[in-house]
């Protein structure tokens, strides 16, 4: 039987191109102890970890071996440390994994922790690369960019949507940024300026793409029972999943769309008993890794039709003071530390749920914790 | 710590070279663009779709492949990009990758679109676009690799 599960500390570090004033176990460290500290927990506390990196940005194959005393110290050797890594999305798996370390009854308290120095390789894009389909696929110089922007320019040919579109996410973005201490880029942007910004990969320019960043992430799930006594602001899991798609990118070229996220999102509604997102939900962080995904995870996610993000986004919904504002932090557009950047959103998610956004906090209007309960 | 230590960076790099199989469908496509200049994609026998490129499984019903269809040799650019900034290790700018579903294939191919003005990104988008027909330019000499097909170039 599964076991409710809660977040109960949330651990962040100041992200940056090189956090050059820390090496990597510094690094990791500083989100884990910025954890504990948030839920008033010691090192011995922890049942379990759940680490993830992706290798390649770092240079180090194993990051986990280099990190693990950094976790909860070298006594991290004798607990059980998982380590998992699935590219971009690690930072989503390992809070995943967590999570059913805990919902399964296995253990009750865990730290979740995900951490990348993508300032450290002198060039994401080719380790992007290997991801791809060394058979066919590789060749041509695939990376991230290139899924971004097909995804772009299908949107643009099938719903109409413009740079300016894209640069009014960017906009949306950056100002949220600066609310937020732990973010990468920290500056004002205009839609003139974003408009003006070098063409990366047609139609995404600079302003449309995330940064490389060096950043850690941590949190803690604990079981009902222990998440009621270690904190009053638990953040409790109400639904979480996961879905693959298909393997050769050119088997999904209708990129306008993004039919995986869109029946992940159904099933993930379904477990939280969530029929109308728009109106039941009060904040959403999401992987915008260029700003056409925001758009586009927008539609997937159910806040609109299909075509229809870039209409939320003109009348302010997903603004902070809209009625869904989308990444109060500034999201992944403005702070990319590859592996850890999934876990990073829930994070931040966790905690607006927890009261403990500061500049950046929404209106809890549906929060279990905050003065309206469901 | 103060403003002015001085903090020494330590180099690393990795150059690991690797050697895939392609495998009996790849190394079968590959043999056809190199030695007869023609594109084969595999049918499912359960869904009946044109897959490519060709794999021995069709992901979608879980079933065994053997049946080889010739595809054409024209197609449509379903989705693109062109990149316009050089990234380390990969191919120079401006490049335009493009998917491009061949005449009876369901599936598309990844591959680059040549034969057009890419310099100024405001004038190509109004000739790369989604939709139009595209054909394949052989390479000269054939290596048994995607790029024996040196590019796509506009119909026409």
């Amino acid at each position: 039987m599964a076991r409710r599960v809660a977040i109960v500390g949330v651990g962040l570090t100041k992200c940056s191109s090189h956090r050059r004033d820390v090496t990597y176990p510094e690094l990791v460290h500083e989100a884990v102890s910025a954890a504990l500290t948030d839920a008033n927990l010691k090192h011995k506390d922890i049942d379990a970890v759940v680490y993830g990196a992706m290798d390649p940005f770092d240079g180090v194959f194993a990051p986990e071996r280099w990190n693990v005393d950094a976790c909860v110290g070298a006594g991290a050797l004798n607990k059980p440390f998982i380590k998992l890594t699935t590219g971009g999305t690690t930072g989503g798996s390992v809070a995943l994994g967590g999570y059913y370390h805990v919902t399964s009854g296995l253990f009750d308290v865990v730290l979740v922790v995900a951490s990348q120095r993508v300032g450290e390789t002198l060039e994401a894009q080719l380790v992007l690369n290997t991801c791809i389909d060394p058979i066919y696929e590789r060749w041509m110089g695939g990376g991230a960019i290139m899924v971004g922007a097909n995804q772009a320019a299908s949107h643009f040919h099938f719903y109409g949507t413009t740079e300016e579109d894209l640069a009014m996410v960017a906009v949306k973005n950056y100002a949220n940024a600066l609310n937020n201490p732990y973010a990468h880029l920290q500056r004002h942007l205009t839609m003139e300026d974003c408009l003006k910004m070098r063409m990366i990969s047609w139609p995404l320019r600079l302003s449309d793409c995330c940064p490389s960043s060096d950043g850690a992430c941590a949190i803690i799930l604990a079981c009902e029972k222990r998440a009621r006594k270690i904190t009053k602001t638990p953040a409790w899991v109400r639904g979480a999943g996961q879905i693959t798609d298909n393997y050769y990118v050119g088997d999904r070229p209708w990129f306008q769309d993004w039919e995986a996220l869109s029946i992940l999102a159904h099933r993930v509604y379904s477990e939280a008993k969530i029929d109308n997102p728009l109106e039941e939900l009060d904040v959403a962080e999401l992987y915008n890794a260029f700003t056409i995904q925001e758009i586009i995870e927008s539609e997937a996610l159910g806040f609109c039709e299909p075509g229809k993000g870039t209409e939320l986004l003109r009348k302010g919904v997903t603004s902070m003071d809209g009625k869904l504002p989308i990444c109060p932090s500034g999201g992944t557009l403005c702070t990319n530390p590859i592996g850890a950047t999934g876990l990073f959103r829930i994070a931040e998610a966790a905690l607006q749920v927890m009261g403990k956004a500061d500049k950046r906090q929404v209106t809890r209007k549906h929060c279990e914790n905050g003065r309206t309960r469901r | 710590m103060t403003q002015e230590e001085e903090i020494l960076i330590m180099p690393g790099a990795w150059n690991l070279p690797f050697r895939h199989t392609a495998g009996r469908f790849a190394s079968r496509f590959f043999r056809e663009l190199r030695d007869n200049k023609k594109i084969f994609g595999v049918r499912c026998p359960e869904c009946r779709r044109v897959l490519m490129p060709p794999r021995p499984l069709c992901e979608r019903c879980f079933a065994a492949i053997d049946e080889w269809v010739e595809v054409g040799q024209q197609g449509t650019l379903e989705a693109f990009t062109i990149c316009y900034v050089p990234f380390l290790g990969l191919p120079p700018p401006p490049i335009a990758t493009v998917m491009v579903k061949l005449d009876g294939a369901d599936g598309c191919l990844s591959h680059i679109l040549s034969g057009v003005d890419l310099s100024d990104p405001d004038k190509a988008k109004d000739v790369v676009k989604i939709g139009m027909r595209v054909e394949v330019v052989w390479r000269d000499e054939r290596k048994g690799e995607i790029s024996d097909i040196e590019y796509f170039r506009p119909v026409g």
